[in-house]
């Protein structure tokens, strides 16, 4: 909890540091903040203590997931660095990420609908400016606005959906409404089932699963590619784990009416999503678009619940940020000004800059779950909670779609590779970029040879 | 403790290999591939020949899911780490010659294999085989895409497609047989036999074909054998002799090891299914060579033709099929090797592949002739040659399995035989050629590597005991594992 005083503090101190001049002090305090942040979470393991007449809880799950969130935001803030120097409202777009991080915060430890909603709605609005915040770019004035508009949206269905359980158990805690829908004298209404579905939509928009995911690719194109990365990392964490959380907790009861649909979302996450990244060519868009697979990969969690099914979802959001993170370092840096790339633009790679191009290939390559990496062993984890559970089916079809993956990913491979370019100079990273895309290849490698490190926590 | 030092030094010269400059590199890899095979040397001499698997670690690697680092070396993995780490400095030296651009990562990626390639051979816990299978395809798969000739990008993905999807089948199956393990499950050898061996008849026929199917392609045979021609010929010659004299392997070890005693049930089944596909595999491949115009594109068939007889002398399931086996396959590594050396050899002289180009070689370099000759023949299966030991054994086996089959089976000699002869005719006897006017002889270190290669051939032909007094106890193992299998059901 703790931790949330420091993050919001953080923010409050970084709008004022403007008037104080203080910004060029701001990024290291920034990243102790968050280093800070991470340590009183942690401290608070094991804990399990409710604040706030039980509208946030510390428990395990919330502390794994919200330590997550902050060191993946500390690798963010190496990787954009940049971003902060050349953009005139500097210390806006720092209090805009931190809020946005406290949000991330609150939604992985609600255990009040109000709470979440609070949380989603303190990082959604951050996120709305800061996709935009190439004020003078089109494609970043559209990916704000479609992703205000989506998102709002998104919210009515999430909102209209509490108040419809709200109405059927008259609660918005978590362990009441879970009591209400077990207890015996309660009538299962359809109030209740189309409440579920409800919330289910409005977090299904969040983590853009398909058919909800028609927002992403633009608004992932057209957003600064530091913001595209943030919100296919840490926003993501922070919606699947607000999604199992809900789910797994509150809803259980009440799973097989939900776990049909899910499963038809989950199928046609999985085949839409890697199908259409097959025929992209922005790089961008494939990022995108393996977003919104990797969110298939994570919903077959949801689907098949058993003990382990949590443990195996939190190793797979981190396996799948830290590639994602590198990956987008390493496209910020070939991209350059023009903020824009498409597979070509990778042609050469290894030769212009090899340790890019390597980095690059082994995000990939986790991405696509090829072994010893991270990315592999996540979803090897994630098909043995499928089989447990018995989707024998689910698996089969996720091993097809992961071969498809291999496809697009490699495209990026092979143009780093094999092709050549006109271009010759090579491309020059910044010292703290480098030390970003080293950890995370360490992270990438450690974690996939030894993951027991990780799947035992939850 | 030695098998552990036989896993990862090439992995650490791997990373030494990678942090030298390129002129360096070369000299490095060939002395941490040679420390390797002293390594191994040392082991096979330290090695018992009995049943049992020796110079055994078992610890917990991901304890929660019963998953450890199990490696042990018994007949059979000898063998093959002795073929790997005896290769793997020949295929290293092979490459003096050539000047490839950014060495040092080239070394590193062999010496990858290198690994990658033992562990799979030691590996006793399934998900360890797992991860050495997969790892060994992604140096491969970089040092054909980088190094590779026309067409690589799209080639090398579609071997690298088909082969993953391939060993993703094998892992749900194994996850599935991961289940049928009693209480908190594990991936351990004698876990997964026990459970595949428990399992009903039914599932044991779907998990045949979800193991054999991984292995199908890597070895490979009919019909999952579409990638092949083409990565050889793509493959840069030192990729093209680690696919197809060690990798290849990695799928026939696989039967032996992760298949026929996993589910001797569904082997008893589909058995004659898969020895007759490889039947057919074999004749297949040998007409697609005779026809071929391409010598390396020739080789590769014939690589398919003499694998086909491998697997199809495994799966008769008697002893004499699985010794003759094994023979084979060390056999077929060092002759396929020499083969693609020596290919590799004519290309780099007269700059074309092309059969009907050459001509006359013979006039010109009569010790590279001697050579060529001798590997042929190896290739021919003549007696006294390496390959006609396991050949010999392998008929022999499918023989007594079923005479049709067994002299379908036998065709392999002859039509290798007309191949062969046919392409050694074309490119190294009658006129020297414009192309191959300005042929030089072999070199030193063409010598160092080929002379070797010849007197291996011509000593396993001659005196094959050792390499069954190696296997011999590790193939009987494995026989009574499948005949008391046998029995139980028979009851």
């Amino acid at each position: 909890m703790n931790a949330v005083f420091v993050l919001s503090g953080l923010g409050i101190f970084s709008l004022i540091a403007e008037i104080f001049n203080f910004r060029r002090a701001l990024f290291p305090i920034v990243v102790l903040g968050l280093i800070a942040s991470a340590v009183l979470l942690i401290l608070d393991w094991n804990t399990g203590h409710s604040y706030y007449s039980n509208m946030l809880t510390f428990d395990n799950y919330a502390v794994a997931f919200s330590t997550g969130i902050s060191v993946i935001a500390l690798l963010w803030f190496m990787m954009s660095s940049d971003y902060f120097h050349n953009n005139t409202h500097v210390t806006d777009h720092f209090a805009l990420v931190i809020f946005a991080l406290v949000g991330a915060v609150f939604m992985v430890s609600y255990s009040n609908l109000a709470m979440l909603f609070l949380g989603i709605e303190i990082l959604s609005v951050a996120l709305y400016i800061l996709a935009g915040s190439k004020m003078k770019d089109l494609l970043s004035n559209e990916a704000s606005f479609k992703y205000f508009l989506m998102g709002s949206f998104a919210t009515g269905f999430l909102l209209f959906g509490i108040a419809l359980i709200y109405g059927v158990t008259a609660s918005f805690d978590l362990s009441q409404i879970a009591q209400k829908i077990l207890s015996p004298e309660s009538e299962t209404s359809a109030l209740l089932y189309a409440g579920v579905l409800l919330m289910m939509v409005g977090l299904l928009f969040k983590i853009s699963a398909v058919p909800f995911h028609f927002w992403a690719p633009d608004v992932y194109e057209g957003s600064p590619t530091v913001v595209t990365a943030f919100m296919s990392t840490i926003v993501k964490i922070a919606a699947f784990a607000a999604f199992f959380r809900l789910f797994t907790t509150c809803f259980s009861p009440v799973s097989p009416q939900w776990t049909d649909v899910l499963i038809v979302i989950t199928v046609l996450t999985l085949v839409v999503s890697n199908v259409t990244a097959v025929y992209q060519h922005s790089v961008k868009r494939i990022l995108a678009y393996s977003s919104v697979a990797h969110a298939g990969y994570m919903l077959i969690t949801l689907v098949s619940l058993t003990d382990i099914s949590s443990g195996a979802m939190f190793y797979y959001v981190l396996a799948y940020a830290v590639a994602s993170i590198s990956a987008f370092a390493v496209l910020h840096n070939v991209a350059g000004e023009g903020d824009y790339a498409i597979v070509d633009s990778f042609n050469g790679l290894a030769k212009r800059n090899p340790f890019l191009a390597f980095t690059m290939a082994v995000s990939l390559l986790s991405l696509a779950g090829i072994p010893p990496l991270a990315g592999f062993f996540a979803k090897y984890y994630i098909f043995t909670v499928a089989f447990q559970a018995g989707h024998v089916g689910l698996v089969l079809l996720a091993i097809v779609t992961s071969l498809i993956g291999i496809y697009y990913y490699f495209r990026v491979i092979i143009a780093m590779y094999l092709k050549s370019s006109d271009k010759t100079e090579s491309i020059a990273v910044p010292v703290l970029n480098q030390i970003l895309l080293v950890i995370c290849l360490i992270v990438t490698v450690v974690l996939g040879i030894f993951p027991d490190m990780l799947i035992n926590l939850l | 403790m030695l098998t552990a030092v036989l896993i990862f030094w090439p992995f650490v010269a791997a990373l030494i290999v990678l942090a030298l400059n390129s002129n360096q590199a070369k000299g490095w890899a060939l002395t941490a591939s040679l420390i390797e095979l002293v390594l191994s040397i040392y082991v096979a001499f330290q090695f018992q020949p009995t049943a049992e698997a020796q110079f055994e670690i078992n610890t917990p690697w991901i304890a929660s899911l019963g998953i450890n680092f199990h490696v042990a070396i018994d007949g059979i993995s000898l063998l093959l780490v002795l073929l790997t780490t005896v290769l793997t400095p020949f295929i290293v030296l092979s490459s003096f010659n050539h000047n490839y651009e950014k060495a040092n990562s080239f070394y590193s990626l062999i010496l990858f294999m290198e690994m990658a390639l033992v562990g799979v051979f030691v590996a006793l816990d399934g998900f360890l085989f797992y991860i050495f299978w997969e790892m060994a395809l992604i140096p491969i798969y970089f040092i054909c895409l980088r190094w590779g000739g026309i067409n690589r990008g799209a080639v090398t993905l579609k071997f690298f497609i088909y082969t993953l999807a391939g060993s993703l089948v094998m892992l749900l199956g194994f996850i599935y047989l991961y289940y049928q393990t009693p209480g908190s499950h594990s991936f351990d050898i004698k876990a997964l036999y026990a459970a595949g061996q428990s399992l009903s008849e039914f599932d044991q026929r779907i998990i045949f074909w979800a193991i054999f199917i991984a292995f199908a392609v890597k070895m490979p045979v009919f019909p999952f054998h579409t990638w092949q021609p083409d990565t050889y010929n793509t493959a840069p010659t030192q990729g093209t002799m680690l696919l197809s004299g060690i990798m290849l392997k990695m799928g026939i070890y696989g039967v032996i090891r992760w298949l026929i005693p996993v589910v001797p049930g569904g082997v008893a089944i589909y058995g004659n299914v898969a020895l007759i596909i490889s039947v057919i595999g074999i004749v297949y491949a040998s007409c697609l060579a005779i026809v071929q115009k391409d010598l390396k594109r020739l080789i590769a068939y014939s690589s398919i033709a003499h694998v086909g007889l491998i697997a199809a002398g495994l799966f008769t399931m008697n002893k004499l099929g699985m010794q003759g086996a094994i023979i084979q396959m060390v056999s077929h590594g060092f002759i396929i090797v020499g083969l693609f050396y020596v290919i590799d050899i004519i290309i780099s002289r007269t700059a074309t592949q092309e059969i009907s180009n050459l001509g006359g070689i013979r006039n010109i370099a009569p010790v590279f002739t001697t050579v060529f000759v001798i590997i042929m023949l190896g290739n021919v299966s003549l007696p006294l040659t390496s390959g006609f030991v396991g050949e010999f054994l392998l008929i022999n086996s499918v023989f007594q399995y079923n005479y049709i089959i067994g002299a379908v089976a036998g065709l392999t000699m002859i039509l290798g035989a007309v191949y062969m002869l046919r392409s050694f005719q074309q490119t190294m006897l009658g006129e020297t050629n414009s192309n191959t006017r300005g042929f030089i002889d072999l070199g030193t270190t063409e010598k160092l590597v080929l002379f070797p290669i010849v007197a291996i051939i011509i000593f396993i032909g001659v005196y094959p005991a050792p390499l069954l007094k190696i296997s011999e106890a590790a193939v009987d193992n494995l026989y009574t594992i499948i005949s008391s299998y046998q029995a139980l059901k028979g009851q």
